[in-house]
């Protein structure tokens, strides 16, 4: 008796809520993400994942108004810094994600939550916000930074490897890349070379690389520089002879359209793919396809996971994100159906998630990736247990 | 005379007094975030006014100069990661710790700064021209890859500051307070650098780069003179680059790129070189204009561009020389007979 | 010994690839005393007007065709319509112009083309390895672009001392009032000298394509490297570029091929590694602050 009451009364309460939402303010969404200059490709297919999410329900996410607020911050710390104040100072905003880099995350999550304001990463997960300095107003959709590697390190041992080449740029994220890997493979490693970041020519490392005569290699470099790694390699003739295997980042949909058939062959670990089965995946691709005629990729498939979640905790709390509880509350109970199957956060508002591995394949004239098989299951990232949440 | 010296005065006396009220508007029109953004503003006219003392002054274009305003933010933000974490910052000989007291660290930040300029300026004075563009160039690409191979202090990344530096009695953590601190330096450094270039150091140092050539012969150390200035800019960087460390509660190798030594750069040509409020109102420009347009569009860069040419076509002497000539049409033309 | 073999190879590809790119802007620099952020921007344009017209018709050969004149001719409209006032004035005029055009034709590009990285493929005539030392197969294409910059090299070296357009420019160098009253269009020389830089930019642009991603931004990075080879050669001098360019691309290469292995010879390997890779980005750098405290005007200072 007591608890059919209580099932009526927070009903009641929902209604309640929603009515008052309906003619209260919209919901206010501040994205400030990578639009111009290098790695812009990125920052693009967050917004554009994002805006369909928005589009698909006719300008509202889970029924109610919101107002989403977008700025470049051309992959620069302090004009992310600066556009974040702005948008939590000037426009009050309630709700922030779009930061695509992990650098520019450490210089805005945390300045960002203590306002306050809930940060939902589409991207960037870096180790420290992860652990130590995990915050209830911090959620990330995407993953932690080192889940693809170790997923990839899982499924490199698992195939038997034992004598593996590694390179990553000299950056926190490259040595944390290939800890990660190395949390999961064991096996002998015949090399570990930090390249500088941005760099574009790979002719000495691959000299290298053929002369140390490992049984596979596993390269962390995004953006444009793997672009010229993978075709490098295969110029080398490398791809015939050693596999290549990667995360995601390195073999994303809007790599493969440069690196073109050079990266066939090659096995990636990624939490999403195209060609998952579930209805959530299959409307998403065809929706961004048709929106933005070109395939969607893993950042876009984000950026719409973190609109899909926004849109699942608006209709729990009635579009009412002025009560923060509430909101963390429906956040954190993830009711949402994620793109990439079953989802949900760990106790520092991380995904636990399944990880996939792919391999890149010609698909109708198109290279893209595949689905082979999955690495882990239920996945949980390294630092939830430094989080005392 | 005294009339006449109120009348020179009265501009800048109202411009001080104008900033000065700043933050009591902002906060009355509700706009509460403008104090941040004036904070960054000045911050970055004190970093171009160290630049213009050298290249619109001393007649040295530099594209180095991010590297003191860097390693300026580096020292605030080493000092307070190691007092955070409580990690001693040397055992050796001795025992340093590190400290979140703006006393101790901004002083540090000015003097490290300065000596980084010494070194770099002493060697890189040996040539000119574009060769001496590049040489600062390169100084500062080593200082910025050195400050990626710090892993320690976050590499690439960076690091997060938790707390702006303790300064006595102020509160730096309060926007406003930080702001007027901020203000007091500009107009201070405003005021110092008037008086420095008034002065015979001043007047020597225009004519080196007037004509090096005559100094040189009238018997004057025209490299030590430089080089003095190269010092003294670096030193000014340093506390801009500590301000900013403060400001932003963040430092990164970006702090030290060469393309932010080129947005300092285009600040000072922006607001008139080789003048006194120039750099401030090329600062200002720079940074609200990019605001806006960036707001405005994320093609921004296509307006930005384009205009940033027309300047240097059409508007030589920068901003501050509009100002002059409207100055000059308000009837202060007298002043120039 | 084969790999030490392989990797000088590797130095000396990175090396003709920079003396492409130096080349032109030495020239400019040293003739029209210019100096040309947006040289980097002629670069990447014709790697996109290259990749552009090669994945429209399938051949390389076709998009390099097109690319090369592309680029020029936009190069000679900037320069007539505006640069050419910027000729007289000082470096820092040009320096700020110039970065503006940068911003310019990033996004420009952006707009044009798309944010996303694009495709250049080798040539299929190109791709493959040629075993040109026994045990070392080398990649056909990297080969070509050898043979390539070395013949350009040639060519310049031909052009400038023997030829009469080559007499005018080293004229034209010393003394402009001079080849201005012997009734040569000053005018169209200089123009045809920024067209002939632009275009040895768009050739480096295209032939860097099947090797790196064709990208927003890909000509800054490589900017910062040309200029340190202009400077360190000498400016003006296209001698002192193609010492410059080997010189740089040769240390650099070996720089990151040995200086970790050297370091973990003394430090723990993780403290190696990371050090090394600093280093080595380092090394140029040093090598230029190096050489320009020793000798201010660089190898070669071409005049004075």
């Amino acid at each position: 008796m007591k608890r059919q009451f209580l099932g009526f009364s927070a009903a009641a309460a929902v209604a309640l809520a929603s009515t008052a939402a309906a003619m209260a303010e919209p919901v206010k969404i501040g994205m400030v993400t990578t639009l111009s200059g290098g790695g812009s490709g990125l920052g693009i297919d967050v917004r554009d994942g994002f805006q369909l999410a928005v589009d698909q329900e006719g300008g509202t996410l889970g029924g109610h108004e919101i107002e989403l607020i977008v700025s470049d911050d051309a992959r620069e710390p302090d004009r992310a810094r600066q556009a974040a104040d702005r948008m939590v100072e000037r426009d009050g905003v309630d709700i922030m994600t779009g930061l695509i880099w992990s650098n520019l995350a450490i210089a805005v999550v945390p300045r960002v939550v203590r306002e306050d304001v809930i940060y939902i990463s589409a991207n960037a997960g870096p180790s420290i916000l992860a652990g130590r300095n995990c915050h209830e107003n911090y959620f990330n959709v995407a993953w932690q930074n080192d889940n693809l590697h170790e997923a990839a390190g899982q499924f490199v041992k698992d195939e038997g490897h034992d004598n593996v080449y590694m390179l990553a740029p000299n950056y926190p994220a490259g040595t944390d890349a290939l800890e990660g890997f190395k949390r999961f493979y064991d096996g002998g490693i015949a090399g570990e070379v930090y390249t500088a970041l941005g760099q574009q020519d790979y002719a000495a490392e691959l000299a290298a690389l053929r002369n140390a005569e490992p049984d596979a290699v596993y390269i962390f470099l995004p953006g444009g520089m793997g672009i010229s790694f993978i075709r490098q390699y295969e110029q080398a003739g490398l791809n015939e002879i050693i596999p290549l295997f990667g995360p995601a980042f390195s073999f994303s949909q809007d790599i493969l359209g440069a690196a073109g058939e050079a990266a066939l062959g090659v096995r990636n670990a990624s939490q999403w793919s195209k060609d998952l089965e579930n209805p959530a995946n299959a409307a998403f691709v065809e929706d961004f396809i048709a929106a933005y005629d070109r395939l969607p990729s893993l950042y876009a498939s984000q950026g719409y996971d973190t609109a899909r979640l926004i849109a699942s905790a608006l209709e729990a709390t009635g579009g009412n994100a002025a009560d923060r509880d509430a909101l963390r509350e429906a956040l954190r109970a993830a009711d949402f159906d994620s793109v990439r199957g079953a989802f949900r956060f760990g106790n520092n508002q991380h995904p636990i998630q399944d990880i996939y591995m792919r391999e890149v394949v010609l698909e109708d004239g198109v290279v893209t990736n595949k689905v082979i098989g999955t690495a882990f299951e239920d996945h949980v990232d390294a630092y939830a247990q430094d989080c005392r949440m | 005379m005294a009339d006449r010296k109120l009348i020179r005065l009265l501009p800048p006396l109202l411009f001080a007094v104008a900033l000065a009220l700043l933050p009591v508007l902002a906060e009355a029109a509700g706009r509460g975030y403008l104090i941040g953004v004036s904070t960054n503003v000045l911050i970055f006219a004190i970093a171009a006014s160290s630049l213009n003392l050298i290249l619109g002054y001393g007649g040295m274009v530099s594209l180095g100069h991010a590297a003191f305003f860097g390693s300026g933010a580096y020292v605030v933000g080493i000092l307070a990661h190691h007092a955070m974490w409580g990690a001693p910052l040397m055992v050796w000989p001795f025992h340093i710790g590190g400290t979140e007291s703006a006393f101790i660290a901004w002083p540090l930040a000015i003097l490290v700064s300065a000596l980084l300029a010494l070194v770099i300026g002493a060697i890189s004075l040996r040539t000119s021209g574009l060769y001496f563009i590049m040489i600062t160039l390169a100084f500062a690409q080593m200082l910025f890859f050195f400050f990626i191979a710090l892993n320690e202090y976050g590499g690439e990344d960076g690091m997060s500051l938790w707390n702006r530096s303790h300064a006595g009695p102020l509160d730096l953590n309060d926007n406003t307070q930080f702001f007027y601190l901020v203000l007091a330096f500009t107009l201070a450094l405003l005021f110092l650098k008037h008086r420095l270039v008034n002065s015979r150091f001043g007047v020597v140092l225009t004519g080196i780069r007037d004509n090096p050539r005559r100094m040189r012969a009238l018997g004057y150390p025209v490299r030590r003179y430089q080089l003095a200035a190269f010092t003294l800019a670096g030193a000014v960087a340093g506390l801009a680059g500590a301000l900013i460390a403060n400001q932003t509660e963040f430092v990164s190798p970006t702090f030290l790129h060469w393309t932010r030594s080129g947005e300092i750069l285009i600040m000072v040509v922006l607001g008139g070189m080789g003048t006194l409020f120039g750099p401030l109102l090329g600062a200002a420009a720079f940074l609200l204009l990019e605001e806006t347009l960036a707001d405005l569009t994320e093609h921004w860069m296509i307006i930005f561009g384009p205009l940033l040419l027309l300047v240097v076509l059409f508007a030589r002497g920068g901003l501050w020389s509009l100002v002059e000539r409207l100055r000059a049409a308000l009837g202060g033309g007298g002043e120039r007979r | 010994m084969l790999l030490f073999l392989e990797q000088t190879l590797n130095g000396l590809q990175l090396g003709v690839m920079l003396f492409l790119m130096a080349s032109g802007l030495t020239l400019i620099a040293g003739i029209m005393s210019f100096i040309n952020l947006a040289h980097g921007s002629f670069y990447m344009i014709g790697a996109f007007v290259a990749a552009s017209v090669a994945q429209a018709t399938g051949s390389f050969m076709l998009g390099l065709a097109v690319a090369l004149p592309a680029t020029a001719i936009l190069a000679m409209v900037l320069e007539s319509g505006a640069l050419n006032r910027l000729y007289d004035r000082d470096h820092l005029d040009q320096v700020l112009a110039t970065f503006g055009l940068i911003l310019f034709f990033n996004e420009l590009v952006k707009i044009v083309w798309g944010a996303q990285p694009f495709y250049l493929n080798t040539p299929d005539w190109l791709s493959g390895s040629v075993e040109i030392i026994s045990g070392v197969p080398y990649p056909a294409y990297r080969l070509a672009l050898i043979v390539t910059g070395l013949a350009v090299a040639l060519f310049l070296y031909l052009l400038i001392q023997r030829s009469r357009l080559g007499m005018l420019i080293r004229a034209g160098a010393s003394n402009r009032e001079m080849v201005g009253a012997l009734g040569v269009n000053i005018k169209l020389l200089y123009t045809l000298v920024f067209g002939l830089g632009a275009l040895l930019a768009a050739l480096a642009g295209v032939m860097a394509g099947p090797i790196y991603a064709v990208q927003i931004g890909m000509g800054e990075s490589i900017l910062i490297l040309t200029f340190v080879v202009v400077v360190v050669g000498g400016i003006g001098s296209i001698r002192g570029a193609f010492a410059g360019a080997l010189l740089i691309g040769l240390v650099d290469t070996m720089g990151r091929a040995y200086l970790p292995d050297m370091l973990r010879l003394a430090l723990p390997p993780a403290t190696a590694d990371n050090l090394g890779a600093s280093l080595a980005s380092m090394s140029i750098y040093i090598l230029m602050a190096v050489i320009l405290a020793l000798r201010p005007r660089g190898l070669f200072p071409a005049h004075g």
